[in-house]
Formats: structure tokens, C-alpha cells, sequence
């Protein structure tokens, strides 16, 4: 019977949009993160850790899984994290 | 429901959806391409959004309104390539009378420039493109 106390790994996927793709040269980043991980987290994994990203803001708006959320929204394994420019809607 | 379409915009038919024989008022907003942007010559633009979370929050505002008034609620946003004068969004409340019918009106139409994730690219007659919103907005340093 599993015992395991240590929350495993968490794995999201990042999608960009609009200028933010542009400058980044992706459309979709797949990252790994240490467990408890939150979407602040995740931002300064990926502008440390993978190219273009520390092009970006250091504050952006982001969503996951379609809703928006705050810096301190905690990452769920599978979860889809949407970096979002401004918004120019209207 | 779909929010997003790449088709020219139909106020009728967003009027057609929601009006209804118990609603006297209806109100109405077109967002319509403006010929200028900060001072430069907009000859074209181009919308793009996420489309699954762009549906989601347009559902949501709308879900919102109507629990907000007594009201019904119809919105339609274009995405893709756009001339000068047509439409980009249209916004349709209708009500009993029309305090809830501009009330909601006027609140779906800012709450989805705020929240909605769309985005406009403009091409300029100098030959410039750009994004709008790119220096500005809550991600702005």
C-alpha cells in the first residue's frame, strides 16, 4: 500500500498568444515543476530556464485551465497555463 | 453558445436572438474599426483570441448580466481580418424597460474589453504593424 507523503512532480503546459508568441518564437512549452509549484513559480522557472521568455514582463496576466487567476494560484498536474497579453478585445 | 465568429457581424440577428414579447427595451453597442490609432493611419486590422478561454469568459459575463438584471444577453465578437467601418463586437441586452437593458448592455460590453482574451493587430499606412495594447495595460512595467 502506497505511503508516498511527498507530493509527486507537476507537469503544465504554457501557451502563448498574440505578441507574447511573437516574441517568444513558441506557441506551446511543456515544463516540469517542483511539487506545490505556483503559476508566480512557474513565470520565473520560464524566464530563467527557457529562451525568449525573460523577453517578456516580469507581471503577466496569466489562466489555467481557461480561468483567469493570481500569482498565488497553486499548479495542478496537467493544468493548461495561458500567458496573456493585454487584452484588445471590443 | 458561440461567441467568436470569423463572419461579418448581423445586429439583427443578435436582436432577432434575444428579443421577445414580455422585453419593451433593448439596447444595443457595435464596437466598430476606427480609421486611426494614437495619432497613425489604420488601414487593416486583424483579431485573434484563445478561442477556448474567449468562449468560456464571454459565457461567464454574459451568465453574470443576466443574473445581475432581468435580462437577456446576446454577444457576438469577430476574429480574423478587418476593414475600416465594420464591425468587431456587437452587444445586445434586452429588458422589460431600459435602465436593465443599458445597465447590462454597457457592463458585458467592458467587462469583455477587461476580460476577454482577444487581441488586434494593426497594419498602419506608414507600413507599420503592431499589436495593440503592447505598451500598455496591467502587465506594463
Amino acid at each position: 500500500m502506497p505511503s508516498s507523503v511527498t507530493s509527486p512532480a507537476v507537469t503544465v503546459t504554457v501557451r502563448l498568444f498574440a505578441r507574447y508568441a511573437e516574441v517568444v518564437g513558441r506557441e506551446r512549452v511543456d515544463i516540469s515543476l517542483p511539487p506545490n509549484a505556483t503559476v508566480g513559480d512557474l513565470v520565473t522557472t520560464l524566464r530563467a530556464r527557457e529562451q525568449g521568455f525573460s523577453a517578456l514582463p516580469v507581471r503577466m496576466l496569466c489562466a489555467v485551465n481557461l480561468v483567469h487567476v493570481l500569482p498565488s494560484h497553486p499548479l495542478r498536474d496537467g493544468d493548461e497555463v495561458a500567458i496573456l497579453p493585454p487584452m484588445a478585445g471590443g | 453558445m458561440t461567441y467568436l465568429t470569423d463572419s461579418p457581424l448581423d445586429l439583427n440577428l443578435l436582436i432577432a436572438r434575444v428579443h421577445g414579447a414580455d422585453r419593451g427595451g433593448i439596447a444595443s453597442f457595435l464596437g466598430v474599426v476606427r480609421s486611426h490609432h494614437q495619432g497613425r493611419s489604420v488601414v487593416r486590422l486583424s483579431y485573434s483570441a484563445y478561442p477556448e478561454m474567449a468562449e468560456a469568459e464571454c459565457a461567464r459575463i454574459v451568465a453574470e448580466a443576466e443574473t445581475r438584471w432581468p435580462v437577456h444577453v446576446a454577444v457576438e465578437h469577430r476574429i480574423g481580418s478587418l476593414e475600416i467601418g465594420e464591425a468587431a463586437v456587437a452587444v445586445v441586452a434586452a429588458g422589460a424597460h431600459r435602465e436593465e437593458a443599458f445597465a447590462a448592455c454597457r457592463h458585458v460590453i467592458e467587462e469583455l474589453k477587461r476580460r476577454v482574451p482577444i487581441w488586434k493587430r494593426e497594419e498602419f499606412a506608414d507600413g507599420g504593424v503592431d499589436w495593440v495594447g503592447a505598451d500598455a495595460g496591467p502587465e506594463a512595467q
